[in-house]
């Protein structure tokens, strides 16, 4: 305790805003003081703060450029739902069977993210970035012709409806084009915060680690990191993976929070999203996933009722480049340092 | 270096002048729109003479932005005439209409309609396509809101909800009628079918189509299907029903992909006999379209914008007026929500200071009654299942020389 | 013959995504940017040609120069307020700036031009009949093909031989180096988008003609679908793009005839995920082992 772990502190500022921010909303909802519109985003900024920091980690400390990650939470959802409709006589316990049904999206989403890491890892930098979003549409492609369902002759599932043949007491559970309909919405709050407070605990015990040191290492320079007898497939597998499954658990969390959801969702856009929040707040800052995601998902909603309907996605397009713009301005940067000289030092020095 | 940048600068000055010279034709409607509210705020305000005169809130959901727009804003702009008209009236009951955007996505759209709960609604009207509006009639039904829907067709929208309702036709509904019509007229021996297997919409009413068809003993002989409202290239499916020798082609698609269809089919001379459902209304009014590649078209649409009643003439005139575009069957099925919602809200005994889940019963208890009719630009007496469902009998219109003859 | 007519179906839809990736691959190869705002450019030009012919019947001709010198101009006004400032930021940062710009765009032409789609009335109409009644190939298809092995030329032989192409050259390879040796690599940054985005109007007018619907989301797919085949080609080579357009249309169109209509996009992207790890820099991508 001589030398205060600078990391570990930092950690722990984390973990301190998620709680704080936590705590004030709760306090807020007892209150009654957070409207109607607020309160349906909550669940859903906590699905992308855990999408962020789990891009974060693929793009700020591996540093791969993944444009597919909306496929690895597709996977979670529809994984999720299905596993929660067909647990929802066998676990009648709302929250167990959220549990399980997150647990199972994580699955879904590793097992993605070793189908899609093994053999593509061996790619580079915008080639890598290609064979995710491929990844993604392929993902979304098929989950759209897909038809699950269950009746008393057990699980059935076909590419077609025609050759989708459910007995008439059975329960579609994905109908392809029409999604996943009539799902009971498990999800809640309290779930949405002890997920993302789970992906801190995961991502950043794997960012402190002797792992993570040798991810970060092939970020810098793979070459060096090779020659001092790094593996280079399992540390970015491991990087990878990690991130998948975060990805697949919120992917389920936001499947049970929709009674229906549809594969479209998952679609280019969502992606493009996430890495939009993760740039945004920093590449590597975990810190800065969160509060980019949490903002900038909750401001086209704040956009609402300002009278400025036709120009909201006009406005949250300018918004962001000029964050872009601003963040990236040598002159503000030199100017925002002279203000607050201590934290450029301690960014040298860290 | 300071002379590039001001050459820079005034080029994209005249850059500007264009995109605004571009837009001469459609920018009429943004300078109306502000104008439009103002009047649709102060006619309240100013006839507002006795205490007894209630306003009713209705939140809209529709996208105006993204890829669907131009079916959202249709059933914006439909339903904002309605409500004008309602409120000139001097009626017992005014409309207020507020409406957001759901950019199409279901968790935008349980958003919006949040967001319309904060400003107060009783009543939902929305949404326009059918993943938000599933998404938003689960939420509705648990709040207890009644909720019409212009134009989500798919039966998972009313299915165990008994606060939704439809203004337009189910999906298995259409495509079932779609077949009867089939049978009955003769028309095509060999039917081929190109649909949107990405779409909720397209596939319900094929797989319905496809399925009633094998019982009533029409003949299928290729189904093809594309993945998204963006693909370009149907050559391949057309091929496909050409190879199978099919004289006759249902296409329960959109316009725009149906325009591309029309317009490669022509190229490749192939020219089967094309059936289309209601999504199909719009394509005689895409700016630029060439009409002759729609001449024999059959299509099933509750709208005509030809048509010559006095009410369809007057909305269509308003319409255009404001809009610079001729309203489809989102605009009138988005105009008779709000007639209907409000001749139900009229019979109401008591409305003044009922909460919104009161409303939701007496408006679900009326709607369901057996009694309550609606005339409207879509039908006449049209009246609702208990399922949530409408019941108005389907027209198939023709296409000739640009217009729709009603067969 | 079916087979042909699907050959022909194939190059045809390829030579559409071959002159949207040819931008894109000469903005990259260059700038080194995934210019993801390419696709709304296009877009923009297939507006300008549809009002230059529609509302003021202009001829094609003047409105295909009307879309190309508005979307050189626009193309210029974007990297200058948006790029040039992130010249030495991450690249991530100029991805993200791109997709702003993406969104600016198409949010712009729907407050502009309206949501609703409109047709656009081809430069050329018909087709010429290989076969009578069972092959032809559309003229719009031919014209673009056409498009294509001129550009592609041009570009090769303004890279190879000229001044400003070799400075180009130069701004690729090594940034600090080509300052060093003069050459003024803001200008020949911003050169590279002027052209790049007057081959997006190109590509916009001649999709447009090919598939005549236009929207203010028209751009979106197709940009992708073009970045898709830049990559498969090797993106940054001029005859990779030429190569990967055309052969991504190729298989698509195979992919809808042969295996299935509904999982056609799911085929076409296991293709060019194969191709990738057989060949890591696209088909005609030069590999460049890292050296230390």
């Amino acid at each position: 305790m001589k030398k205060i772990n600078k990391k570990s502190l930092n950690g722990f500022i984390n973990y301190g805003i998620v709680i704080a921010a936590f705590a004030v909303i709760q306090v807020l909802l007892g209150m009654g003081r957070l409207s109607n519109s607020l309160q349906s985003l909550l669940v859903p900024a906590c699905c992308y703060i855990v999408m962020a920091v789990s891009l974060n980690l693929t793009v700020g400390i591996l540093g791969e450029l993944s444009l597919g990650h909306a496929g690895f939470m597709s996977l979670g959802a529809f994984s999720g739902i299905t596993v929660s409709i067909l647990l929802q006589n066998a676990l009648p316990m709302a929250s167990a069977r959220l549990a399980v049904s997150m647990a199972v999206g994580a699955v879904a989403g590793a097992l993605g993210g070793a189908i899609v890491g093994v053999p593509v890892l061996r790619l580079q930098g915008d080639y890598l970035a290609i064979v995710t979003l491929a990844f993604g549409q392929i993902i979304k492609n098929i989950i759209m012709v897909l038809y699950v369902g269950v009746d008393e002759t057990g699980f059935h599932i076909a590419a077609s409806s025609e050759r989708f043949n459910l007995g008439s007491d059975g329960v579609a559970i994905i109908k392809g084009p029409m999604g996943a309909v009539g799902v009971t919405k498990l999800a809640s709050f309290t779930a949405g915060f002890v997920l993302i407070m789970i992906t801190l605990l995961v991502v950043q015990n794997l960012v402190n680690s002797r792992s993570g040191r040798a991810i970060m290492a092939l970020r810098d320079n793979r070459i060096a990191a090779e020659s001092v007898g790094i593996n280079v497939t399992k540390y970015k597998l491991m990087a990878f993976v990690t991130s998948a499954a975060l990805a697949g658990a919120a992917g389920a969390l936001w499947g049970l929070n929709y009674s229906s959801t549809v594969a479209s969702k998952f679609d280019f856009n969502t992606s493009i999203l996430v890495l939009v929040f993760v740039v945004l707040g920093g590449l590597g800052s975990i810190r800065g996933s969160i509060i980019a995601a949490a903002l900038l998902y909750v401001l086209p909603e704040m956009l609402r009722g300002l009278g400025l309907d036709d120009f909201r996605m006009l406005i949250y397009a300018i918004v962001l480049i000029l964050v872009m713009l601003a963040t990236n301005n040598d002159q503000l940067k030199a100017l925002v340092g002279r203000v607050i000289p201590k934290r450029k030092k301690v960014a040298a020095n860290g | 270096m300071k002379k590039k940048n001001l050459a820079a600068l005034l080029m994209a000055g005249a850059m500007c002048f264009s995109l605004l010279a571009g837009c001469s034709s459609s920018g009429g409607q943004n300078s109306t729109a502000p104008s439009e509210a103002g009047t649709q705020e102060s006619k309240p305000a100013g006839d507002n003479q006795g205490s007894d005169v209630v306003t009713i809130k209705v939140g809209g959901i529709g996208p105006t932005t993204g890829n669907n727009a131009q079916y959202g804003t249709a059933t914006e702009w439909g339903a904002e005439i309605a409500v004008d008209e309602i409120n000139a009236q001097n009626g017992p009951i005014r409309l207020e209409l507020q409406y957001e955007d759901d950019t199409g996505v279901a968790d935008t759209a349980v958003s919006a309609y949040n967001s319309l709960k904060d400003w107060g609604a009783q009543v939902i009207y929305g949404c326009t396509t059918t993943a938000p509006c599933v998404a938003v009639a689960a939420e509705t039904f648990a709040d207890r809101y009644f909720q019409l829907t212009p134009s989500a067709s798919s039966p998972d929208v009313t299915a165990n909800k008994d606060n939704a309702f439809q203004m337009c036709f189910t999906d298995p509904g259409q495509g079932t009628a779609a077949a009867e019509y089939l049978k009955s007229s003769g028309l095509g021996t060999k039917i081929g079918v190109i649909y949107n297997n990405g779409d909720a919409y397209s596939t319900g009413i094929a797989d319905a189509f496809i399925a009633h068809a094998k019982e009533i003993g029409l003949e299928v002989v290729a189904t093809s299907t594309y993945p998204e409202d963006t693909t370009t290239d149907y050559t391949v499916q057309l091929n496909a029903c050409k190879d199978a020798g099919a004289d006759l082609v249902f296409l329960p698609i959109y316009y725009t992909p149906a325009s591309l269809i029309l317009a490669q089919a022509k190229q490749m001379n192939y020219a089967p006999i094309f059936f289309g459902g209601d999504g199909m209304d719009g394509m005689l009014d895409m700016d630029g379209f060439d009409k002759s590649l729609a001449e024999g078209l059959l299509l099933m649409t509750p709208f005509n914008a030809s048509g010559t009643d006095e009410r369809t003439k007057t909305f269509v005139e308003t319409y255009q007026a404001a809009h610079g575009i001729l309203p489809n069957q989102f605009a009138a099925d988005g105009y008779d929500c709000m007639y209907a919602i409000y001749e139900a809200c009229c019979q109401i005994d008591g409305i003044d200071g009922m909460d919104h889940a009161q409303l939701c019963d007496a408006l679900i208890a009326l709607f369901t009654g057996g009694d309550f009719s609606v005339d409207g630009l879509t039908g006449t007496g049209m009246k609702w299942l208990t399922t949530g469902e409408i019941s108005k009998a389907p027209v198939v219109v023709k296409v000739e020389n640009g217009g729709y003859v009603t067969q | 013959m079916s087979f042909l007519n699907n050959v022909i179906t194939g190059v045809s839809l390829g030579s559409i995504y071959a002159i949207i990736a040819l931008g894109y691959t000469m903005v990259y190869g260059i700038a080194k940017m995934l210019n993801f705002a390419h696709g709304d450019i296009i877009m923009v030009g297939a507006y300008m040609c549809f009002f230059a012919m529609g509302s003021f019947s202009l001829p094609p001709a003047a409105g295909v120069l009307l879309a190309v010198v508005v979307c050189t101009v626009l193309g210029i006004v974007i990297e200058r307020l948006a790029y040039k400032p992130l010249r030495s930021a991450p690249s991530l940062a100029v991805l993200i700036t791109a997709i702003g710009v993406s969104y600016l765009l198409q949010n712009s032409a729907q407050l502009l031009w309206g949501a609703d789609t409109k047709t656009f009335r081809p430069l050329v109409e018909g087709s010429l009949v290989l076969v009578p009644d069972q092959l032809s190939i559309s003229y719009v298809a031919v014209l673009s093909i056409a498009c294509c092995v001129v550009v592609m030329i041009a570009l090769t032989l303004f890279t190879g031989q000229t001044k400003m192409g070799k400075a180009m050259r130069a701004c690729s390879e090594d940034k600090a180096a080509a300052q060093l040796m003069g050459i003024d690599v803001n200008a020949t940054i911003s050169m590279t988008f002027a052209i790049g985005s007057a081959l997006a109007a190109v590509a916009g007018v001649l999709m447009c003609s090919a598939y005549p619907v236009l929207s203010p989301t028209t751009g979106s797919m197709p940009g992708i679908r073009a970045f898709t085949a830049a990559v498969f080609g090797g993106i940054g080579s001029v005859p990779g793009a030429l190569l990967g357009g055309i052969l991504l249309g190729v298989i698509e169109t195979f992919a809808k005839a042969y295996i299935s209509t509904a999982l056609s996009d799911a085929v076409v992207f296991a293709v060019l995920i194969i191709v990738l790890l057989v060949k890591p820099a696209g088909l005609m991508g030069k590999y460049v082992p890292e050296k230390v």
